[in-house]
C-alpha cells in the first residue's frame, strides 16, 4: 500500500482445510485457501460473501478457534498461528473479541448483565470490586443502557439491547481488535439503525480496529473502509469500499453487487442482474492466477492477461 | 365483494390468548387484492404481517381469535369458513410458501414424491401422470436434470432449490393466490435475486396475485406493485411503491426508510429511538407516537384515521389533518430522496 499506515494484523497465505472420513475415504474441504490480507490500525475492515465462502472461518482461525492447516497470522508482529501455549491463548484472548450474531445464544442465560462484562476483566487479573463496578457503569453508560440494567439476566432485554451487552463484553477488555460476526443480521430493520450507529460512534471514540464479517453487502459498504470479497475460500477481490462498489472488477463481486436490491422503485424494477459462472468467466488452463494490484489498494485474484484487461477496465 | 379485487380483507382484529392478557396482534387491517398484482406488507417482527396471512389461510395458531372483521375470498367470507371449506381453499386456491424451506419440506420423503403427492392426492391422477406433471413443474422452476432431482431427499438440495421445490409444490394447484412469507430471508442475495425473479415470471405467466411478505424495503421496491406499512398491528400508510418511497407520509415510514444504509452514502443512519409497544396493552392514541420525533398532543390521546393522500395513497398519521401544522420529512430522508431520484436518472441515461 501506498502509505505508512501501522498494520495490525497480517494474515498471510491461511489455508484451513477440515477432512472428514467416511466409508469412500477422506475428504477435504478447503474452506480457506491461500488467503491473504493486512488490516490496519483504526480501520474496519470488512469480509463480504455468500453462506459457505469461508469468511466466518477465517474470523475463526484469527480468534484461533480453529489450527490453520498452513499460513501466517501476526497480530502486532507477533506470529499467532503456531503451537497453541497459555501464554498465547492468554494473548489472544487479551487483544481480540468478538461480537457474534446471535444475542440470544452468546450470553450466558444464567449470569447477570454485571457477570457477563466483568468477566472478561476478571480473567484479566482484576478482582477490586469498586474497580469492576466503575468499569461496569462505565461501559454500560457507552453502549446507551444504565447501570440498574446491571442485576438483570440476558432474557429480561430485547434483541437489540442484549446486542449492546454482547458489545459492552467486547469492548470493555480494551481489545486491539475486535471482530463481529454478522452483528446485526438478526435485528429488525429499526433496531439495526440503532446498533450500527453505537458501533460506529464506538469505533470513533475508542479507535477501534473492526473485522466486519456480514453478508449484507449494504450495511458492510455503509460501515467499512476497506473491503474484502470472498468466494469458495478465496479473496477474490480487495479495495478500499467506494473504489469497490463504484469499480468492481473481478465478475464475481459484478454479480454480488448487482443482486442487492436497492430500495429504490424507480430503478430497481428494471435492474439486471448478473450471473457468475467461474467456469466460464476464466480460463485458468495456461495461466494461474494470483492476487495482484491493479490499481493503488485495489487487489484483484486474477492471471496475468486478466489483470492486464482489468487495467485497461479500469482506464490505468 | 367488489370485482377488481381477489381478495379482501376488511377490519381484522386478531388477539392472542397470553399469560399476562390478550395480546391484540392485529387492530383493524383492511387490505385488497387486486387481480394479477403483488402486494408487499413491510413491518418489523410483530407489527402483524404474518398473523394477517395466517388469519388468510386459516392457520392461526389455536389460541388466537379472530375478534372480528372480514376476508372476503370468491364471494365467501373465510372468517365464518368451517375446516371443510377451507379443505377446498388452503394450498388449492391460495398458495404459501414460507421462508424456511427446509422445515416446510418433508425430510424423509423424496422430493417427487412431495409434489406428485398433490396430483394423486388432489386430482386423483395415476402415478405416471402425476410424474410426468412434476417433472414439468420442476423445469418450470428451474431445477436443472429434473429426473435425476425427483428421486433424491430433500437436504440433497441447496437452499435457493429447495426454496425452487417449495414453489412448484405450491403451483401445482394452479392457485389463484401466491402468499410468499419472506421466501428470501434465508438466501444469499444472488440465490435470493433469482427466486424473487421466478416468482415474477410465474406472476406473469399464470395470472397470480401475490401477497409478498418481508422487512427488506430493497425486495418490495423489487417485487411490489402497492405497499402496506405496517406498525403495531395496523396498516400505517399504504400506497404505490413509488407512492412510499418517493412521497411517503407517516413519520415511522419515514423512520422506516431513514435507517435503512444505503450505497450512496455515509451519513449517519437516523435510527427510531425505542422500541415497539407491548401488544397486551396498545397505547391509546398512535401506537408510534412514543417513538416518534414528531408526535403531538393528539397522537397521544386519539388514534388518527387514514387520511387520503391521492387516490391510490393513504396514511394514518394526525400530520395529514387539515388543522396539522405543516410538517416535513426530515432533512436526511429528503436528500436520499433525491439521491435516488439522481440515481434513476444516470440509470436511464
Amino acid at each position: 500500500m501506498q502509505d505508512n499506515r501501522e498494520v495490525l494484523l497480517n494474515v498471510e497465505d491461511l489455508c484451513m482445510e477440515f477432512r472428514s472420513k467416511s466409508r469412500r475415504g477422506t475428504s477435504v474441504v478447503k474452506a480457506i485457501d491461500h488467503v491473504s490480507f493486512q488490516v490496519y490500525k483504526s480501520e474496519t475492515f470488512g469480509l463480504v460473501g455468500e453462506s459457505g465462502c469461508g469468511k466466518t472461518t477465517t474470523g475463526r482461525a484469527i480468534l484461533r478457534l480453529y489450527n490453520p492447516t498452513s499460513g501466517k497470522i501476526e497480530l502486532k508482529g507477533r506470529d499467532i498461528s503456531g503451537k497453541m501455549t497459555t501464554e498465547l491463548r492468554q494473548y489472544i484472548a487479551q487483544n481480540i473479541s468478538t461480537v457474534f450474531q446471535d444475542p440470544v445464544e452468546s450470553l450466558n442465560p444464567r449470569m447477570t448483565v454485571r457477570e457477563i462484562i466483568s468477566e472478561g476483566l476478571v480473567v484479566k487479573g482484576i478482582t477490586d470490586k469498586a474497580v469492576l463496578d466503575e468499569k461496569v457503569k462505565n461501559i454500560l453508560e457507552k453502549v446507551g443502557l444504565t447501570m440498574e440494567h446491571a442485576n438483570r439476566y440476558p432474557h429480561e432485554f430485547s434483541g437489540g439491547q442484549r446486542q449492546r451487552i454482547g458489545i459492552a463484553r467486547a469492548i470493555v477488555v480494551n481489545p486491539t481488535m475486535v471482530i463481529a460476526d454478522e452483528p446485526v443480521s438478526a435485528l429488525d430493520v429499526s433496531i439495526q439503525a440503532q446498533v450500527i450507529n453505537l458501533l460506529n460512534d464506538l469505533k470513533d471514540e475508542l479507535g477501534l480496529t473492526v473485522i466486519f464479517i456480514a453478508h449484507d453487502l449494504s450495511v458492510v459498504k455503509y460501515f467499512s473502509d476497506r473491503i474484502g470479497v470472498m468466494y469458495f475460500g478465496k479473496l477474490v477481490e480487495l479495495a478500499e469500499s467506494d473504489e469497490l462498489y463504484q469499480h468492481p472488477l473481478h465478475p464475481y463481486t459484478k454479480a454480488l453487487l448487482s443482486a442487492i436490491p436497492l430500495p429504490n422503485p424507480l430503478i430497481e424494477k428494471g435492474r439486471k442482474i448478473i450471473s457468475y459462472d467461474p467456469k466460464a468467466a476464466h480460463d485458468y488452463s495456461v495461466e494461474s492466477p494470483t492476487m495482484t494490484e491493479i490499481c493503488p489498494g485495489h487487489f484483484v485474484y486474477a492471471s496475468p492477461s486478466e489483470a492486464e484487461a482489468y487495467r485497461k477496465e479500469r482506464g490505468m | 365483494m367488489q370485482e377488481p379485487y381477489v381478495l379482501q380483507v376488511k377490519d381484522l382484529h386478531v388477539s392472542f390468548k397470553g399469560q399476562s392478557g390478550m395480546v391484540r396482534a392485529v387492530r383493524g387491517v383492511d387490505i385488497n387484492l387486486p387481480k394479477g398484482k403483488t402486494i408487499a406488507i413491510v413491518g418489523e417482527s410483530g407489527s402483524g404481517k404474518s398473523v394477517t396471512v395466517k388469519a388468510i389461510m386459516g392457520i392461526l395458531a389455536r389460541n388466537a381469535v379472530i375478534d372480528q372483521g372480514e376476508i372476503w375470498y370468491e364471494g365467501k367470507d373465510l372468517v365464518k369458513a368451517t375446516e371443510e371449506d377451507f379443505y377446498q381453499i388452503r394450498g388449492k386456491k391460495i398458495g404459501l410458501i414460507f421462508q424456511d424451506p427446509l422445515s416446510s419440506l418433508n425430510p424423509l420423503m423424496k422430493i417427487g414424491k412431495q409434489i406428485s403427492e398433490v396430483f394423486t392426492v388432489n386430482y386423483s391422477m395415476s402415478k405416471e401422470e402425476a410424474k410426468e406433471k412434476s417433472l414439468e413443474l420442476m423445469r418450470a422452476v428451474g431445477i436443472p436434470k429434473a429426473e435425476e432431482r425427483y428421486n433424491q431427499y430433500p437436504f440433497q438440495f441447496s437452499g435457493g432449490m429447495r426454496q425452487r421445490i417449495v414453489i412448484a409444490i405450491a403451483l401445482a394447484n394452479n392457485p389463484d393466490i401466491l402468499i410468499c412469507d419472506e421466501p428470501t430471508t434465508a438466501l444469499d442475495v444472488t440465490v435470493q435475486a433469482k427466486i424473487l425473479d421466478l416468482i415474477k415470471q410465474i406472476k406473469e405467466e399464470r395470472g397470480i396475485s401475490v401477497i409478498f411478505i418481508t422487512h427488506d424495503l430493497g425486495v418490495v421496491a423489487n417485487m411490489a406493485d402497492e405497499v402496506y406499512v405496517m406498525y403495531a398491528g395496523k396498516v400505517v400508510e399504504r400506497g404505490t411503491c413509488e407512492e412510499i418511497f418517493l412521497d411517503p407520509r407517516h413519520p415511522y415510514t419515514w423512520a422506516l426508510l431513514s435507517s435503512m444504509p444505503d450505497l450512496e452514502s455515509k451519513d449517519r443512519l437516523l435510527s427510531i429511538p425505542g422500541t415497539p409497544p407491548n401488544m397486551v396493552s396498545p397505547p391509546k392514541g398512535d401506537a408510534f407516537a412514543a417513538r416518534n420525533r414528531y408526535a403531538m398532543q393528539i397522537d397521544l390521546e386519539e388514534e388518527p384515521p387514514m387520511f387520503q393522500v391521492s387516490d391510490t395513497h393513504y396514511a394514518a398519521t394526525w400530520l395529514l389533518h387539515p388543522k396539522a401544522p405543516a410538517c416535513e420529512m426530515p432533512k436526511f430522508l429528503q436528500d436520499k430522496i433525491r439521491r435516488m431520484r439522481e440515481e434513476a436518472q444516470r440509470y436511464a441515461r
